[in-house]
């Protein structure tokens, strides 16, 4: 935090901030103030600028501590931390905490804590894989539809408009009963009606990055389409795709945790937070306190959405080459 | 009496997140009631904080931090908020540069006047309206009692800029802060605007305070101007002393890089060196030093006072222009750049490059969301023929929406001709297709006019030039970069810069950049679109001068498009008038300039403000009168004829053909030229 950071040059009153020289003085003899041109500027890599940016924002840091955290609980504790996930023992169901089982244990006798890592396994695997697959993608086809406008534009709407007039919630349903729902599976289905949405934010985006005049200029040059999206409007698009990648992570776990809740998840021995979170729910009614059935899953998922969201909000900053400083 | 208005030792500072910019730093000035002062400047030195400074309307982190501002002998810095909400718009009225920002689109121009006119006086809605259309009347908006009830999308630029005056008049301040007010219109509006506000002031018997960044807007309207530079006041006198007998060498290098008068001789312009100072860390001693010509040590060392040998024309320089104490010291300006004069390019006696015959461009207006139903046609370009000759330079001007840029986009490609061909040695770009067409591309560059929204913010400059290169295959990798490097040198850009991003660069160059760009597929013609119309006359100076040195060096032809006239007449060989799509007058620059044919040509030279008072103050009734008409019913028979002091029956009814005027090519299209056409000769130009 030693440096000086030039904010984004929009806010800035003319003729101040970090603008450089005019070459006309060094025809004089006269240095200018603000950043020199002749001098070098320092080689380092646009990740390592970005991750300046990033790194500014406190909270984004703890976030990815908190992502990292679940990423190494889920995937590392099972190797640490041994519990049976497979054969039911009713002896110990709904144990309450204790020495052995540090979280209780659920309906049918499950060790909670061990199953929270497996659970979060699913709902980490299927979030991100989701989101990547629904993001790419979306847009793709929504950048292509921006760009190409004109009739194709409003087909290829049209469709993402029917899409989104099903109720999704009876789609992933009537999806995840036809088909037998394992990962793969879950993945599919959650980014096949998740890229509408991606793919309508990005062909916005591309109807105002197709007017500006740096695209423009690729057609003077006589410059094919592909290079004007993939070079061009891609990049500058890039602050919205990343954030929405991100809310796309969050969302995808709540959606399958939705599911879960539904018991149209993954299957039973295999489960997700939100397959443990419904299965807490059975016992709510009861005159005894299950919190362990619920507080935990709950947590687990709303930690990681909201970090996800955080992350989110400072890789638009990241991208955002105005802020980045020398 | 007192001053109605004497702003003290203002200093203004604006906080940022790890800076503290002095925007305003010590400027002193008063103004009387009835008299008219022009604030004058390049961007960045301070003219609209010390206006917004006097409103209290201060950006965010923006802060008086010492000075006096006294109303009428009243103290105004730090008043509360609903005090200053009193004054503002009821003592002090202000109109700034955009009137389409300015005005809600959700609301009727009449609602929003008596919006402000009740928020200070106690009346009821309807004659807050009534008072609305009086001042609606007073801004000289016809049929202002019907037109209350429309919305802002409905009136012209130049009318929205009448009714923010109007709001801004609505309860009659005693001064008036115009900010940039007429940067954004047209010339013949600007023309308008201006004379209204000076018409309003002396009915009125306001004071007004005209920031603006043109000498010539300055020229003919200030009684007296506060030159600008760094937060400070760098010259302050009357008008007509300014103008005859500027002392500090800053207003006297701004008058030079003016193309104003060079155009004759089209010699190099002047341009200021390097840029204002960063003024988070002001430099010390002069601040106008660091690019002065007759910079010397005691400038660096000591901050000079605002003095002069009278009282009212103080400058802040030790040695001023034409001082004694430069005689002394021997101090003279250093020996201009090697060259004096560029001579343009002879005439006549090049091929012609690229003609366009009968161009035709109508753009479909649609309505309905779905079913786009054609509703009518926008006719943008309507018949126009020209040719280029190879070398020269082409400039093409006319007021905005008269078709200059579409003509410009139809030969770069960026548009499809409805009509006509534009041929390129014996080929139609029109009619060329896949292959062929990207092979052309190369030798028919275009430059934008704004070169920031036409570089890539993600792609730093080594990649923004190499991509021309990679577009059209040219060159293995190490080559192009070499390329680069090369082009760099042109256009005087260091090697460095290929690291850095668009917004890194000062908006000079940024456009050096553009214009390597365009020049990176080695092409015969440049297509520039306003290139300079962006920039402070300093920077202005620099391009253009950029551009003439290498259209000599690589005999680049240029198409030139500005609605700057003596820009145009500077840069070019020929030029084009264009009215609402056609072309209306066409021949030699200086012909068309000092003797046009056209009564359009003339009214346009008239309304374009020139940087000497007594010239500014002659042309009283001159210039163009009315607007523009819409281009989707344009008048039948010479599309002028609606505002056209000449105009007879049969404007309406017969479309006047181009007849020529002398034997150089000089042609124009009226019924009613302002001389005498020579006979009918040979058809080409």
């Amino acid at each position: 935090m030693t440096m000086m950071t030039p904010p984004p040059s929009g806010s800035l009153p003319a003729g101040v901030g970090s603008v450089v020289a005019e070459p006309d003085a060094s025809e004089t003899g006269v240095g200018a103030t603000g950043l020199d041109l002749a001098r070098a500027p320092q080689q380092r890599g646009l990740l390592r600028r970005g991750w300046e940016v990033f790194a500014e924002n406190r909270l984004a840091l703890a976030s990815l501590g908190v992502v990292l955290f679940m990423v190494l609980f889920c995937f590392i504790g099972p190797l640490l931390y041994h519990t049976d996930q497979v054969h039911t023992n009713l002896d110990t169901s709904r144990c309450s905490p204790s020495g052995s089982h540090p979280l209780g244990c659920d309906g049918v006798g499950y060790d909670v804590l061990g199953r929270l890592m497996i659970g979060g396994q699913t709902s980490l695997e299927v979030g991100i894989a989701a989101a990547v697959v629904a993001v790419l993608f979306g847009t793709l086809y929504g950048a292509v539809s921006g760009y190409l406008g004109g009739v194709a534009d409003s087909f290829f709407m049209r469709v993402v408009d029917a899409g989104l007039s099903i109720p999704y919630i009876m789609l992933i349903i009537v999806l995840s009963v036809a088909f037998h729902p394992n990962r793969p599976v879950m993945v599919l289905i959650i980014a096949s009606f998740y890229w509408l949405g991606v793919s309508r934010l990005v062909r916005g985006e591309t109807l105002t990055l197709r007017t500006r005049e740096y695209v423009q200029a690729v057609k003077v040059l006589g410059g094919r389409s592909p290079r004007a999206i993939l070079r061009h409007i891609l990049p500058n698009a890039i602050g919205t795709i990343i954030v929405q990648a991100t809310f796309a992570v969050a969302d995808s776990i709540l959606i399958l945790a939705s599911l879960g809740f539904l018991g149209l998840g993954v299957q039973p021995p295999a489960t997700d937070w939100g397959s443990m979170l419904a299965g807490g729910l059975q016992y709510m009614q009861s005159t005894q306190n299950y919190w362990w059935l619920i507080y935990p899953a709950g947590i687990a998922i709303i930690l990681t959405c909201i970090a996800f969201n955080f992350i989110g909000d400072a890789l638009r900053d990241a991208f955002e080459t105005r802020l980045q400083r020398r | 009496m007192a001053p109605l208005l004497r702003v003290e030792d203002l200093h203004t500072d604006i906080r940022l997140k790890y800076s503290t910019v002095h925007a305003v730093d010590g400027v002193s000035f008063s103004i009387e009631a009835g008299e008219t002062l022009g604030v004058v400047g390049e961007s960045g030195c301070g003219k609209t904080m010390t206006a917004l400074s006097i409103m209290n309307l201060l950006p965010t982190g923006g802060r008086v931090t010492s000075g006096s501002i006294k109303l009428d002998g009243t103290e105004i810095t730090g008043l509360s908020e609903e005090v200053m909400r009193n004054i503002r718009g009821n003592e002090i009225g202000m109109i700034f540069q955009d009137p389409l920002t300015s005005l809600n689109p959700t609301m009727t121009v009449g609602n929003q006047i008596a919006e402000a006119v009740r928020l200070h006086r106690e009346v009821s809605k309807e004659h807050a309206l009534e008072r609305a259309a009086e001042v609606l009347d007073l801004v000289g908006l016809p049929r202002a009692k019907e037109r209350i009830n429309e919305y802002p999308h409905q009136f012209s630029g130049g009318m929205r800029q009448r009714v923010m005056i109007a709001m801004a008049l609505a309860c009659e301040p005693k001064l008036l802060i115009a900010d940039e007010p007429t940067t954004a219109l047209d010339v013949t509006i600007q023309k308008q605007i201006l004379e209204l506000i000076d018409d309003l002031r002396r009915r009125l018997g306001m004071a007004v305070i005209l920031v603006t960044h043109d000498l010539g807007v300055i020229a003919g309207r200030a009684d007296r101007v506060a030159v600008m530079y760094a937060g400070k006041i760098a010259e302050s006198t009357g008008t007509g002393t300014l103008y005859a007998n500027s002392r500090h060498p800053y207003t006297e290098a701004l008058f030079q890089a003016l193309p104003d008068k060079a155009a004759e001789t089209r010699e190099r312009l002047y341009s200021i060196p390097g840029m204002p100072p960063d003024l988070t860390h002001p430099p010390a001693g002069c601040r106008f030093a660091p690019r002065c010509r007759y910079v010397q040590d005691r400038c660096r060392a000591e901050e000079p006072d605002l003095r002069g040998e009278t009282a009212d024309h103080v400058f802040a320089c030790f040695f001023p222009v034409g001082a004694r104490e430069r005689e002394d010291l021997k101090i003279s300006a250093p020996p201009p750049a090697q060259e004096v004069a560029t001579p343009v390019a002879p005439r006549a006696n090049g091929q012609v490059l690229l003609a366009a015959e009968h161009l035709v461009k109508d753009f479909p207006v649609t309505s309905g969301a779905v079913m786009q139903r054609r509703t009518g046609t926008v006719s943008a370009v309507a018949d126009v023929s020209f040719a280029i000759r190879n070398g020269e330079t082409l400039g093409l001007v006319g007021e905005s929406g008269c078709g200059k840029t579409t003509i410009g986009r139809l030969i770069v490609g960026l548009e499809r001709p409805t009509g006509g061909a534009i041929m390129y040695g014996d080929r139609d770009l029109v009619r060329s297709r896949g292959r062929e067409y990207r092979r052309q591309r190369r030798a028919i560059q275009y430059m934008f006019q704004d070169s920031y929204a036409s570089l890539d913010p993600r792609m730093r400059a080594g990649a923004i030039l190499r991509e021309p290169l990679e577009v059209q295959g040219v060159g293995s990798r190490r080559d192009r970069v070499k390329r680069v490097e090369e082009m760099l040198g042109h256009v005087g850009l260091p090697q460095t810069a290929v690291e850095r991003y668009p917004h890194e660069f000062s908006g000079g160059q940024r456009q050096r950049l553009g214009f390597a760009r365009a020049l990176m597929l080695s092409p015969t013609l440049i297509v520039a679109d306003e290139p300079v119309s962006a920039l402070d006359v300093s920077i202005q100076a620099q391009v253009l001068n950029l551009m003439r040195e290498l259209q000599r060096e690589m005999g680049l032809t240029y198409l030139f498009i500005s609605h700057d006239l003596a820009v145009v007449r500077y840069l070019s060989n020929t030029i084009g008038v264009m009215y609402l799509g056609k072309l209306v007058e066409v021949g030699p620059a200086d012909e068309v300039y000092l003797t046009p044919a056209h009564p359009y040509t003339r009214g346009l030279i008239d309304s374009a403000p020139v940087a000497d008072p007594k010239a500014e103050r002659a042309k009283v009734d001159a210039g163009v009168h009315g607007e523009l008409p819409s281009a989707i019913h344009p008048p039948s028979g010479c599309r002028f004829r609606t505002r056209c002091p000449l105009a007879q029956e049969i404007c309406s009814v017969v479309e006047p053909p181009l007849q020529p005027f002398g034997a150089n090519g000089h042609r124009a299209a009226c019924h009613f030229p302002l001389q005498t056409p020579s006979e009918a000769e040979g058809q080409q130009v």
